[in-house]
């Protein structure tokens, strides 16, 4: 049995590693809800936006095993992450005008097998260009223990914890406040009508795909913090586990993201804890099926339904 | 009755000629040419749910990993060395034999079927996208859940496997599950499968029950994809969870794509197709020195194709002696010289009504809200 204290602690791990996935989940959502497309090629952006924090930080001489340089100082960090942002932000953009606009009217399966597609080819060009040994991020910040009361945690944790609330309080404000949020809300009920209204439509999914891009990238460069190892192949397992966050969440919604992420790291953790780690990977596609049998909309959609 | 004897006498019969001329030629050719006949009966197989029924399943390399590891686990594990006869002894005698174990593959086969009708009954409610996501969903809970069983070596995978599958036995599955599909497709169940795709409630209001075919549909899919996952493991003698992850079932998905969606031979081709061209790449990967470019190619030939082909080389049609024929221009003219403008008109009248049962488009998915 697992005392109250230890079940706190993985908690407490569970909402850092469940505020990566809903990073990542939030970029899935804000797509599907305005295209009704799973962009599969998501879990890579989060791949590349590690890779692209990594880069220039290993260019400008910081190598996490040197004596010279082991460290980035922090104004660096923040310059590392909105050059991977922007990055990111750019590639997003680019596949969604190079594959996915094409397709637009072509049927969800075509789709969908190019979003396949570009996922495949995302993690395989990384492949070639990054090579497939392991990369090790630079430290940004001592890590130190932080005690919470019952829990303790390190600081990278609460960094992530923390910037990822930031990150959704400012994308809460735009949708709910800014002209434009309020021409994605649009969109996302629908295209044709807001087209009707004056929206561009094709501007405001290019700007979908750039947000949610960014943030990936923001989650790319955070998870290095707490998992400083890179691989072409990272993008992959959290890509599908933030996916079925935003499905547990309800699929097109963002609170039900962030909900959905961090109920998974958090369901994941506690796993982890009682059954051990190997399980904890079976976890999130467990609570896929169940969830999509009980309530397929999710925690937080609304459920639709088919017209003839 | 003897008629369907007769022909899996000719299959047989043709599986050991294939197997003769396997057993000559150079052996790598010859290992490309087995594994093309796996792929053929996975595509086949997958074609049956995706591309008849027009369920989107991700899930066929999990259906593949519980038949390999099904019958691997009956021909490797159940036997044991016996000092007096000098070599491996089963526990059931049956599968000493080399054809023996031809049961180890059928139990894995029905095992998968198995998984099929577990996965298919609660998956009948979700229709494009969600099911997609639940299938992929159940194959990584397969893969995760071989990896925590360590008596069938856990994620190092089992090895050891005896080396019972040859060009015979892959060959024959191969053209049985062709055989059987063939038919499949032309029976009232295979009608039925076609109406499904084409429009799930208009399929129902026929009487169709719509909930008994998708769910058999899955199920014989996921019979011959186990047949392949066991021939696979007593082909490559190896196998561990990552063999069949998800990217397993992205290759089959492609296969599809690549031949066309709903269609026997575009499966058949785009299997053959897509198990010797990634060989032929494996060349350039390492004559350049960059691993990974061969999956950057595969994936690059997948997004190009859904841009200018979405419906793959064949769409729905047949490879048939008639579509070449009227593929044919001048082939028309010939018959009927006396008369060529009436001619030629029933001729594109006919070629119409064809064309038009096989739309060039992919089969329509369930809109969503819009």
């Amino acid at each position: 049995m697992l005392a109250v204290n230890e079940l706190l602690q993985q908690v407490a791990n569970g909402l850092a590693k469940g505020s990566v996935y809903a990073l990542i989940a939030v970029g899935y959502t804000m797509v599907y809800g305005v295209l009704e497309l799973i962009n599969f090629a998501h879990g890579e952006v989060f791949m590349l936006g590690a890779y692209f924090g990594y880069w220039p930080a290993r260019w400008l001489g910081y190598m996490p095993d040197s004596g010279e340089k082991p460290q980035v100082p922090a104004p660096v960090a923040l310059l590392l992450t909105f050059g991977a942002m922007a990055a990111c932000a750019l590639i997003g953009v680019l596949v969604e005008r190079l594959a996915y606009r094409p397709l637009r009217n072509a049927g969800r399966l075509s789709a969908l097998i190019t979003a396949i597609g570009i996922s495949v080819l995302m993690q395989n060009l990384a492949l070639v260009v990054f090579h497939a040994d392991s990369k090790d991020f630079p430290r940004m910040i001592d890590q130190q223990s932080v005690v919470l009361g019952p829990v303790e945690l390190p600081n990278t944790k609460l960094l992530i914890i923390g910037v990822t609330a930031l990150m959704m309080a400012g994308l809460f404000w735009m949708v709910r406040y800014t002209r434009t949020g309020a021409a994605m809300r649009a969109c996302s009920h629908s295209m044709k009508t807001a087209s009707l209204m004056g929206v561009n439509v094709n501007r405001i999914i290019s700007l979908t795909f750039a947000i949610g891009s960014a943030m990936a990238a923001v989650a790319g460069v955070l998870i290095s913090l707490d998992q400083p190892r890179l691989t072409p192949l990272m993008g992959l397992m959290p890509g599908l586990k933030a996916f079925v966050a935003a499905v547990l969440g309800g699929i097109g919604s963002i609170p039900g993201a962030v909900a959905g992420g961090i109920l998974l790291g958090v369901v994941e953790s506690v796993v982890g804890g009682v059954a051990g780690t190997t399980y904890s990977e079976a976890v999130a596609f467990v609570l896929l099926i169940l969830i999509l049998l009980v309530r397929p909309s999710g925690l937080f959609g609304k459920s639709g339904r088919e017209k003839v | 009755m003897l008629r369907t004897l007769g022909i899996l006498a000719l299959i047989c019969a043709a599986a050991f000629g294939l197997h003769l001329v396997l057993d000559s030629i150079d052996a790598y050719w010859a290992r490309i040419a087995n594994l093309c006949g796996i792929s053929i009966l996975l595509a086949v197989s997958l074609n049956v749910i995706n591309g008849l029924c027009g369920q989107f399943s991700l899930g066929h390399a999990g259906f593949m990993a519980i038949g390999a590891y099904v019958s691997a686990f009956f021909t490797t594990t159940l036997r044991y060395f016996d000092d007096a006869a000098g070599q491996y002894v089963t526990v059931l005698p049956l599968l000493d034999q080399s054809w023996g174990f031809v049961p180890a593959l059928l139990l894995g086969g029905f095992a998968a079927a198995a998984a099929g009708l577990v996965i298919g009954i609660p998956t009948l409610r979700l229709r494009g996208d969600y099911l997609a996501i639940a299938t992929l969903g159940f194959g990584e809970i397969v893969t995760i859940m071989i990896t925590n069983f360590s008596k069938v070596g856990g994620a190092n995978g089992l090895s050891g496997i005896p080396a019972y599958s040859n060009g015979f036995w892959i060959f024959t599955f191969a053209g049985i599950c062709v055989l059987f599909t063939l038919h499949l497709q032309r029976s009232t169940f295979g009608r039925a499968l076609i109406a499904i795709r084409e429009n799930e409630l208009a399929a129902e209001v026929m009487g169709i029950r719509t909930a008994r075919i998708k769910i058999a549909a899955f199920v014989y899919g996921a019979f011959f994809a186990g047949i392949a996952g066991g021939l696979l493991g007593h082909f490559l003698q190896t196998i561990s969870p990552a063999t069949f992850g998800f990217m397993k079932s992205i290759e089959v998905i492609v296969m599809l794509v690549l031949g066309g969606l709903g269609s026997l031979t575009g499966a058949i081709i785009g299997a053959v197709t897509l198990t010797v061209l990634p060989e032929l790449l494996r060349d350039v990967e390492t004559s350049t020195g960059m691993p990974g470019i061969r999956m950057v190619v595969y994936s690059l030939v997948l997004i190009l194709l859904m841009l200018f082909r979405p419906q793959g080389i064949f769409g729905q049609r047949e490879l048939s002696l008639r579509l070449l024929r009227s593929l044919l221009p001048g082939r028309r003219k010939e018959g009927a010289p006396s008369a060529p403008a009436a001619f030629t008109a029933q001729q594109s009248v006919e070629a119409k009504t064809f064309f038009a049962r096989a739309p060039q488009t992919l089969p329509p998915q369930n809109e969503g809200k819009k």
